[in-house]
């Protein structure tokens, strides 16, 4: 029964489904449909001889897929939700089709389940802080949740105060709830940011690419002034250096990061060491 | 949804960066952001921008009749409204502190001051007037609304053009835009708002705040000026004490800032008539710079040029040197003849060829990493430029007395004459003559 609603399915959106593989990296628009690779092979022209086997959809072996943001199942293919570069890891270990997501220019934040985001305290009620980390709703943050808190022993946050912490609890519908230690206890950098420093927003496509393990805008800037720096996935950065107008420098530096091209940038870099 | 809240530590560095009188965006203390005026296809429609903040004007007419105490004066009427679209913080359909703030001031700036002429708009007394209606949307906000807005409110009225009406006897004729062509309003002067932020007290003082050094500063003074320096209205909000220099330095400012962007609009104005005139596109479509990522066009490649002296440096050092010249012309068979080897010009100064003898012999010596070489080639160029002759004497000795055998210079003459003289295609070969030398 689900296997011919499928074969419907297909039969619906016809050819314009394109395979995964084939538009790695290039841009997919809200409404496509995409397959996956272990479909590929039966869905070419001349794929009809394979339907019979495919029927049997329960007893092939298949990897396990994740959908990231922007992307959803619809049957057996992606749906896709978001316009933006299609991306694609491949799976750590072992057999699975590894994680394929849609990296889009957005800038409204909405919490996921293990990020690390930067908040403002926007009060404090009984046992909780509400956290602004600029998603639809404030996120909840026990004051238990700080490294070598007790009962007796609270933190010292103050409304307004800026908190990096982790999700670890993001539901739609629900309200999401933060904590600023690790599964160990260790507050692992996490907890209250300093009083001094600048805090900006960027669009979230930015916070990832500055992210991304191999970034060179980091090493770039790392290069220029030291400095402390801490990046939230909800497209919030604070900065610090040692004057303000070096802060001011590096904040304008990294907002102006996400119209250039890499020549630009190096550009502006290499000038601004001269100067 | 509630607006985002500021963090104390924004608070704190905005507040030290205008001690330091700094602001985020790097300006002056003293300027304004940039203001761009685009006109829409109908008259009396414009989009002001003052940064980010973006307002709509749109000017529209009817005929009523006029107020029983003034029955030869046209109406006028000014509505702002702050959609959600600005700033997520704005309620829709609620008359927030602000949005009443902003319509009362704009009331006061543009029909208090008598910048239009409300007579002219009377058609028939007591019966019917024109009744002009200006909305203003903010769509977008990044502080400063109210300047926009007087901006957008001002450009709006001078743009629009009213149908033409025609009175004979007690017959009123209303006229379509195509029978006669529209009639502009007619505007004494142009009353532009300026703000200015105090912070500490009326200490420091910012033009035209952004959304940040608005949630910041203590008190807000807004003056309402056109370019004849003649104050339209002005207000103080915030509760702060200001001092009579501080107000007199400020209406000064306020004249030059005025001055100014009279100007500017006066300048948008004309280009927009003459467009039309023209039959050019106009529009709000055609004023959008045609920036799309889908645009077929060459991006000017930026040239990097902050170390080209270096590189041209480390090109010159790198380079093979020519090879030696026969200079005796070679007679292959009758008739043809061959002066040197020809593989390259052997024209050029003869330094620079020695130059490059000492670097090759310099790696020849031993394994020397490509930075060290490189530097070693600067310093004899540097060398070189003071006493060049002198120098490379010296290290051409010194060079033959490590090499005591001439062999590894045999095979760089082989290797040279066997492969073309390009830099990239030098590698290898050295990497042969390290071996051999420490052969």
């Amino acid at each position: 029964m689900a296997a011919a609603a499928a074969v419907v399915a297909e039969s619906l959106a016809g050819y314009r489904a394109r395979a995964a593989r084939a538009v790695l990296e290039q841009v997919v628009l809200p409404g496509e449909e995409l397959l996956l690779p272990e479909q590929e092979d039966g869905e070419g022209p001349g794929g009809t001889g394979e339907r019979p086997l495919r029927l049997n959809a329960g007893a092939r072996s298949r990897g396990r897929v994740v959908c990231g943001p922007g992307l959803r199942r619809c049957g057996d293919r992606l749906l896709v939700t978001k316009c933006g570069r299609l991306r694609h890891k491949e799976p750590g270990s072992g057999s699975g089709g590894g994680v394929y997501w849609v990296d889009s220019q957005q800038k409204r934040y909405v919490p996921v389940k293990g990020d690390h985001v930067i908040g403002i305290v926007t009060a404090k009620s009984g046992d909780i802080f509400k956290v602004d980390v600029g998603g639809s709703e404030p996120a909840s943050l026990s004051y238990l949740a700080f490294e070598g808190a007790t009962k007796r022993n609270r933190p010292n946050v103050q409304v307004g105060d800026l908190i990096y912490g982790q999700f670890v609890v993001a539901n739609k519908d629900m309200e999401p709830e933060m904590v600023c230690i690790d599964s160990c206890g260790r507050a692992c950098g996490m907890g209250v940011i300093g009083q001094d420093g600048l805090l900006f927003k960027v669009t979230l496509g930015l916070i990832r690419r500055l992210l991304a393990p191999d970034c060179e805008i980091l090493q770039e800037v790392g290069k220029l002034y030291p400095l402390e720096i801490v990046f939230g996935m909800n497209g919030r950065i604070w900065v610090k250096a040692k004057t303000i107008q070096q802060t001011l420098i590096l904040a304008n530096i990294l907002e102006a990061c996400e119209h250039m091209t890499a020549d630009q940038r190096k550009q502006i870099f290499s000038r601004l060491a001269e100067s | 949804m509630k607006e985002t809240p500021l963090s104390n530590c924004e608070r704190r560095f905005l507040l030290r960066a205008i001690e330091e009188k700094k602001r985020l965006d790097g300006r002056q203390t003293y300027d304004y952001r940039n203001i761009k005026i685009s006109f829409g296809t109908d008259y009396g429609c414009c989009i002001v921008e003052l940064g980010k903040t973006r307002v709509l004007g749109q000017v529209s007419c009817e005929l009523v009749s006029p107020k029983l105490n003034r029955a030869t004066e046209g109406i006028l009427f000014f509505n702002l409204e702050l959609s959600q679209m600005a700033a997520p913080a704005f309620e829709p359909g609620r008359q927030s502190d602000l949005l009443v703030k902003l319509n009362r001031l704009l009331e006061r700036c543009l029909r208090n001051s008598k910048c239009i002429d409300t007579e002219s708009l009377c058609v028939v007394a007591g019966e019917k007037v024109w009744q002009i209606r200006v909305d203003l949307h903010l769509l977008n906000h990044d502080g400063n609304i109210i300047d926009a807005a007087s901006i957008a409110a001002i450009v709006a009225l001078c743009h629009f053009r009213r149908p033409d009406v025609s009175v004979q006897g007690d017959e009123v004729t209303l006229y379509t835009l195509e029978e006669r062509d529209p009639v502009p309003l007619s505007i004494h002067h142009m009353p532009i708002c300026v703000s200015f932020a105090f912070f500490q007290q009326g200490t420091y003082l910012l033009v035209d705040p952004n959304e940040r050094e608005e949630r910041v500063m203590d008190g807000l003074l807004v003056i309402a000026m056109n370019k004849h320096r003649e104050i339209c209205t002005i207000q103080s909000s915030g509760g702060i004490m200001l001092l009579k220099d501080q107000v007199l330095r400020c209406s000064k400012i306020a004249g030059v800032k005025v001055a100014e962007i009279t100007e500017l609009i006066q300048k948008a104005l004309e280009n927009d008539q003459k467009v039309r005139k023209e039959g050019g596109k106009f529009g709000f479509a055609e004023s959008i710079a045609n920036q799309r990522i889908t645009a077929f066009r060459m991006e000017k490649a930026p040239v990097d040029t902050s170390d080209v002296e270096e590189k041209a440096e480390e090109i010159i050092s790198e380079a093979e040197p020519p090879s030696e010249v026969v200079s005796k012309p070679v007679l292959w068979t009758p008739g043809t003849a061959q002066i040197g080897e020809g593989i390259e010009n052997s024209w050029g100064d003869l330094e620079d060829s020695e130059k490059e003898d000492e670097d090759e012999g310099g790696s020849d010596e031993a394994i020397i990493l490509d930075s060290i070489k490189m530097d070693t080639g600067e310093v004899s160029n540097i060398g070189s430029q003071d006493a060049p002759i002198v120098l490379s004497d010296s290290e051409e000795e010194e060079m033959i007395i490590l090499e005591p055998d001439k062999n590894p210079k045999k095979i760089r003459t082989q290797t040279i004459s066997a492969t073309q003289v390009k830099a990239p295609s030098k590698k290898p070969v050295k990497k042969r003559k390290k071996k051999r030398a420490a052969n």
